[in-house]
């Protein structure tokens, strides 16, 4: 096995008294598809959001290909090559499919935007993903669907050559098509050499895609096991009391928020 | 969803039946790389039936006045009522025109009007004590004005506003040294303490987080009261300077109109055809070669006329000559491209919409938003330092209502007029100028048809209440139309 692209130790956070995260461990190699996975509250999207630099960490380790670094804003993150596709999107309704994908880090040429060189790119980039459901780079994202949007969130990730994807909840509010063409994505992405992170609350996507399931409890990493290794059933276990047979947290009980 | 997929596999299909262009990515497939001129047309119109409508209510709403009133007036369509028409419409368009990009961000500036009419006292005061403000104002006054300037240049260092910075010291300066009156002097002086107001305005809006409803609307009554203690109850500050005079009472000479001419059309046709064709060249979307064509040779048949009609003689007695396009049309004009320009084209105006649009996808993309939303203010509030030169150059005279009553009013409503939304993210800086022309139109239409002021106050207010209606529904449609 490779070398992991990302890796977490003793990740701590606290919002005032509540303890969200407690000690946290992950590694994330290229090429797989870890999912993340956990009950309401169980601190998923936080652990996205602290990788993101979004919210800084109380303690702990950020090591990226084997470096640590520190991480304290979103640009920081983007720099080092990590993407995070948020639940809600995060793009702008008014704008169009080029300008979200490089909102904030647009190409310019002598001061000015660089129209024509940022949408070959977004072009290339929707190429090389297969997405065909798309009408036009210039469509603006309103008139998109949730399934295309989502889509496009990932687009843009990918288009900054970016080493770690992190997609929250991708799938959430798709139907049954849309779902199929974002996994199908987020397979190629990980063909792509990319780590990518999913966070899930459906079984059968995270059975269908993830290589490795990452399972949070109350704040605390409950067990990393290869999807192969496990039961639908052992997982769902491990989601709602921290525990299923070996696996798990030793006195899940004694954990505490 | 359906039709669209249809009408998306329709696009594939004639797609890969074209030979690809050279250089085109042909195995994206999605995309039409050109369009013929029917595709463009259908393309525009679907685009209209879905809620974007952009300024074309605005400019059809133009049209139905023009047609109205000429018919109406015998003196509406006459040269001189035309010129006159632009000169009275400036103040208002260029107020608005900053307004806009306050408004891009779903932000309001209630307090441009009264900030204008600062800037103008603050402008007549330098040129009638000959630069001495200290003098002008008296001590306390001048001291908290110098104050306020040392606080605005402070904020916007603070939150890396350079621009502002350099403005706000600027005003210092000029006030600090007490240069003697000189025109131009005076008019950066105004332009300068608007940038410092708006600085103050931005950073409380975006720093503290107070409202910006709330923030203008209590700077408006600051401001309108700053303006009664600088010219003093019942004051008149006269304006008896040829240069300020003549920016909006004076006209180009017959030469300097169509060196206008020929550098506004010129202009905008090498900026659109260089556009155009390198996006040809790389295979990327693009409109039909003789759309193109068309739309700058109608615009240049319109400008041509429009500036042969102005260089004529439109005096009304035969004693003196008025001829030439007014100073008000390039001043516009430079202010509507550099705008526009900012706005469309450089990443600082790509994140003014993006702002708008959704303020926490600016902020995950790195977007700084706070400072976006503080610059906005400085903007608007320069512009509103520009209109200010112009009603009062108009006027001749800064009286204690300068910027007070309608100015504010009509500037909003000019940039809603011409289809900036009151949402954000949606508007372009045309869009005040239309809307600037329809409020002209009407205000002085109405005037020569002898109607009293009541029913022009109700008529402009009925058009405002039309403008924001057509938005909120199109914003409705478009809604609606998505997915």
């Amino acid at each position: 096995m490779s070398e992991p692209i990302l890796e977490l130790r003793g990740i701590n956070k606290s919002f005032g008294p509540v303890h969200v995260l407690h000690d946290i461990d992950l590694t994330v190699n290229p090429g797989e598809v870890t999912a993340l996975v956990g009950d309401n509250g169980a601190g998923k999207s936080t652990l996205v959001k602290c990788i993101a630099g979004i919210h800084p960490t109380d303690s702990g380790e950020v090591l990226f290909q084997g470096e640590p670094v520190h991480i304290k804003g979103p640009r920081d993150a983007a720099e080092l090559g990590i993407e995070v596709v948020y639940q809600d999107l995060a793009l702008a309704d008014n704008l169009d499919i080029v300008q979200n994908m490089f909102l904030g880090r647009e190409r310019t040429k002598g001061g000015l935007l660089d129209e024509t060189d940022m949408e070959q790119a977004a072009r290339k980039t929707l190429a090389s993903l297969s997405v065909r459901t798309v009408k036009s780079v210039r469509t603006q994202v309103s008139s998109l669907s949730g399934g295309q949007r989502q889509t496009v969130a990932i687009a843009k990730a990918v288009l900054w050559n970016s080493k770690v994807v992190l997609l929250d909840e991708p799938t959430a509010a798709l139907g049954v098509a849309q779902t199929r063409q974002v996994l199908d994505l987020v397979r190629r992405l990980a063909e792509q050499g990319l780590g990518v992170v999913l966070i899930s609350h459906n079984m059968n996507d995270v059975f269908e895609v993830a290589d490795k399931i990452a399972c949070l409890y109350l704040g605390r990493m409950a067990a990393v096991v290869g999807s192969k290794e496990v039961t639908h059933g052992q997982v769902v276990e491990l989601i709602t009391a921290g525990r299923s047979g070996d696996l798990g947290i030793a006195r899940p009980e004694a954990a505490t928020i | 969803m359906s039709s669209e997929e249809a009408s998306m596999t329709d696009t594939t299909e004639k797609h890969e039946q074209e030979t690809p262009q050279p250089g085109a990515i042909s195995d994206f497939g999605i995309d039409t790389t050109s369009q013929s001129t029917g595709e463009a047309v259908r393309d525009y119109w679907a685009r209209v039936r879905g809620g974007e409508l952009g300024a074309l209510p605005a400019l059809l709403g133009l049209i139905v006045l023009l047609i109205v009133f000429s018919s109406l007036s015998d003196t509406f369509f006459t040269l001189g009522n035309l010129a006159n028409l632009l000169q009275q419409g400036a103040s208002i368009t260029i107020i608005a025109m900053g307004l806009v990009f306050v408004l891009l961000l779903g932000e309001i500036d209630l307090s441009a009007g009264t900030a204008s009419g600062v800037t103008a006292s603050v402008m007549a005061l330098h040129l009638i004590h000959n630069g001495n403000l200290l003098g002008g104002m008296g001590d306390t006054v001048f001291y908290v004005f110098c104050g306020l300037l040392v606080l605005a240049i402070a904020l916007s260092a603070w939150m890396k506003i350079w621009a502002g910075t350099a403005l706000s010291a600027v005003a210092l300066i000029i006030a600090a040294v007490g240069v003697p009156a000189n025109a131009w002097l005076e008019m950066l002086l105004a332009v300068c303490v608007g940038a410092a107001i708006g600085c103050v305005t931005g950073f409380l809006v975006a720093k503290v987080g107070i409202p910006s409803f709330v923030v203008t609307l209590a700077l408006f009554l600051v401001w309108g009261g700053v303006v009664l203690q600088l010219i003093g109850q019942g004051g008149t500050l006269g304006l008896r300077d040829d240069t300020i005079f003549n920016v909006a009472n004076g006209n180009l000479n017959f030469v300097g109109s169509w060196v206008l001419f020929v550098v506004a059309v010129g202009g905008y046709a090498a900026v659109v055809l260089t556009r155009h064709f390198s996006r040809l060249r790389k295979g990327l979307v693009a409109q039909p070669t003789s759309l193109v064509l068309a739309k700058i040779g109608a615009l240049a048949v319109l400008a041509a006329v429009i500036t042969y009609a102005l260089s004529l003689n439109r005096a009304a007695s035969n004693l003196i000559v008025i001829e030439g396009v007014p100073y008000v049309v390039p001043v516009v004009l430079v202010l509507l491209v550099i705008g526009t320009f900012v706005l469309d084209r450089t990443s600082y105006g790509r994140h003014i919409y993006a702002v708008g649009g959704n303020k926490e996808a600016a902020r995950r993309a790195g977007i700084n938003v706070e400072r976006i939303r503080m610059s906005v203010f400085v903007i608007a509030s320069s512009a509103a330092a520009i209109g200010a030169i112009v009603y009062s150059s108009k006027v001749g005279s800064v009286d204690p209502n300068a910027g007070a009553g309608n100015t504010l009013l009509l500037s909003v409503g000019a940039a809603v007029i011409g289809g900036t939304s009151l949402f954000g993210g949606k508007g372009r800086l045309r869009d005040a100028v239309i809307g600037g022309a329809v409020l002209a139109i009407i205000q002085n239409g109405m005037g020569l048809l002898n109607q009293p002021a009541a029913v022009v106050f109700i008529v402009t207010g009925l058009v405002l209440l039309l403008a924001a209606s057509v938005d909120a529904l199109s914003r409705r449609r478009a809604a609606n139309s998505a997915r």
